[in-house]
């Protein structure tokens, strides 16, 4: 009975459980005091030992890694982070000087601004609140100046408009960049230009034109959300099924069928077909099996509580490995900021 | 940071430019802590960008202490994280 009900405290602690109609042991409780045989005090080493990164994959911009041993309050500050308050660099200050488009200036304004721009923002500084003009460790400028003329040789009855005109498409390649002050010097090998050349920000006709000067500055996603270098970035918990009892044969089907593909394995026990949980991780729990009156009470949903599985995929500004590293070292420096201030200012 | 509080035991401390990210990892971090009574945070308007973090220690440990330690522990968390990531990127990338 002892180890029966260390088991059920054991997966109090560590299993959010999917119930029916709720879910149940959502919040953290393992804090010292709270059980008794258990600790729980902060021990360094011990969560040294427990926790490890595993990367599942990582592609052009996007990554998937597992972090296993930590808890939901610093997973989610470092998602926050990553969302709000990672900087990068993107266009702030549009000045417009000639704007002949069907686009408003104010709509193009915003557009420009919503365009990554692959420049690296630890190169560059945020700008002194006031100053208007920019410097150059502050600023990147981008210019973009088109005109839509007609085409002299196209053919009498073509209604194409990539014939009939030039540079009706105003494309994200067509920002060039125009360095400031010393930054040729600064930046020799430095190639400043939007992530994607393919943006499409207006649409012109002969005789329209744009001609407009961009400030870049660097800011954060908190500020507006431009300023997020991230596409998104997000993470489950683990999913673990149990199956209280053995499931068989026709049930055993419509288990399958009520998981994700590949979640639940029929393998065939002497004669019988039984199931089995192969990978529990594939599941997105849909809880298809609450339906089933025969099959709801067989199966126990749950959640590893410290196993998170972060998916972040990147704008492209910066590789997605780079802006965890950096995410992370914010929330440090967000500590080391309020530890000065404890050292500095004395407590009375 | 402003510190308020009855005795050097139980203190309020108001932390500016501050939200969810810092407060909740901070209070786990606290909260971990045996000599810690009561740890709790709040945002008190959305739109002011400030939260009340209180600490209360059991005893006559004065509650700065708990706080100095909870940041000095996450500090420790972050850095064992990074370096943990940056490891285990690597060691991924040598495999691929």
């Amino acid at each position: 009975a002892a180890m029966a009900a260390r088991a059920l405290t054991d997966s109090m602690r560590d299993r959010v459980v999917l119930g029916e109609f709720g879910v149940r042991n959502v919040h953290t409780t393992d804090f010292p005091g709270n059980y008794p045989g258990y600790e729980d005090a902060w021990d360094q080493r011990r969560f040294e030992e427990a926790f490890r990164v595993d990367i599942i994959r990582e592609e052009e911009g996007a990554l998937e890694f597992d972090m296993v041993g930590i808890d939901a309050a610093i997973a989610n500050a470092f998602r926050r982070i990553l969302l709000a308050e990672v900087p990068t660099m993107a266009v702030e200050k549009v000045f417009v000087y000639n704007n002949t488009s069907i686009v408003q200036d104010e709509i193009l304004a915003h557009r420009l601004g919503l365009i990554p721009i692959r420049a690296d923002p630890r190169l560059f500084e945020y700008r002194n609140q006031g100053d208007e003009e920019g410097t150059e460790i502050d600023t990147l400028q981008f210019q973009l100046k088109i005109k839509c003329s007609r085409n002299p040789q196209a053919a009498k009855e073509s209604s194409d408009p990539n014939e009939l005109y030039f540079n009706h498409k105003v494309y994200s390649k067509h920002m060039t960049w125009v360095p400031l002050g010393n930054q040729t010097d600064l930046f020799p090998d430095a190639d400043f230009r939007p992530v994607h050349d393919d943006i499409l920000i207006a649409l012109l006709r002969p005789g329209q034109e744009i001609d407009v000067l961009m400030h870049c500055v660097k800011g954060i996603g908190k500020d507006h959300a431009k300023f997020s270098p991230v596409a998104t970035a997000s993470y489950r918990l683990l999913p673990d099924i149990t199956l209280l009892q053995p499931i068989e044969d026709e049930a055993a089907e419509t288990l399958q069928k009520c998981f994700s593909p590949g979640v639940i394995e029929i393998q065939k026990i002497k004669g019988k077909k039984v199931a089995r949980v192969a990978n529990a991780r594939l599941d997105t729990f849909s809880r298809e099996v609450f339906r089933h009156e025969n099959l709801k009470n067989l199966v126990r949903l749950a959640r590893v509580r410290n196993h998170y599985i972060f998916s972040v995929e990147s704008t492209g500004i910066l590789p997605p490995d780079v802006l965890v590293s950096e995410a992370i070292k914010i929330l440090m420096g967000k500590c080391q900021r309020f530890l000065n201030e404890l050292d500095s200012v004395p407590m009375e | 940071v402003q510190a308020d509080g009855t005795d050097g035991n139980c203190v309020t401390f108001v932390l500016h430019d501050e939200d969810h990210t810092l407060g909740n990892s901070l209070r786990y971090m606290v909260m971990k802590n045996p000599d810690v009574e009561f740890c709790g945070y709040c945002i008190t308007h959305p739109s002011e960008s400030k939260i009340n973090f209180r600490i209360q220690t059991r005893g006559t440990l004065p509650a700065v202490e708990p706080f100095r330690k909870g940041l000095n522990d996450l500090m420790g968390v972050c850095q064992h994280v990074l370096n943990t990531f940056e490891r285990s990127m690597k060691e991924f990338r040598a495999q691929r």
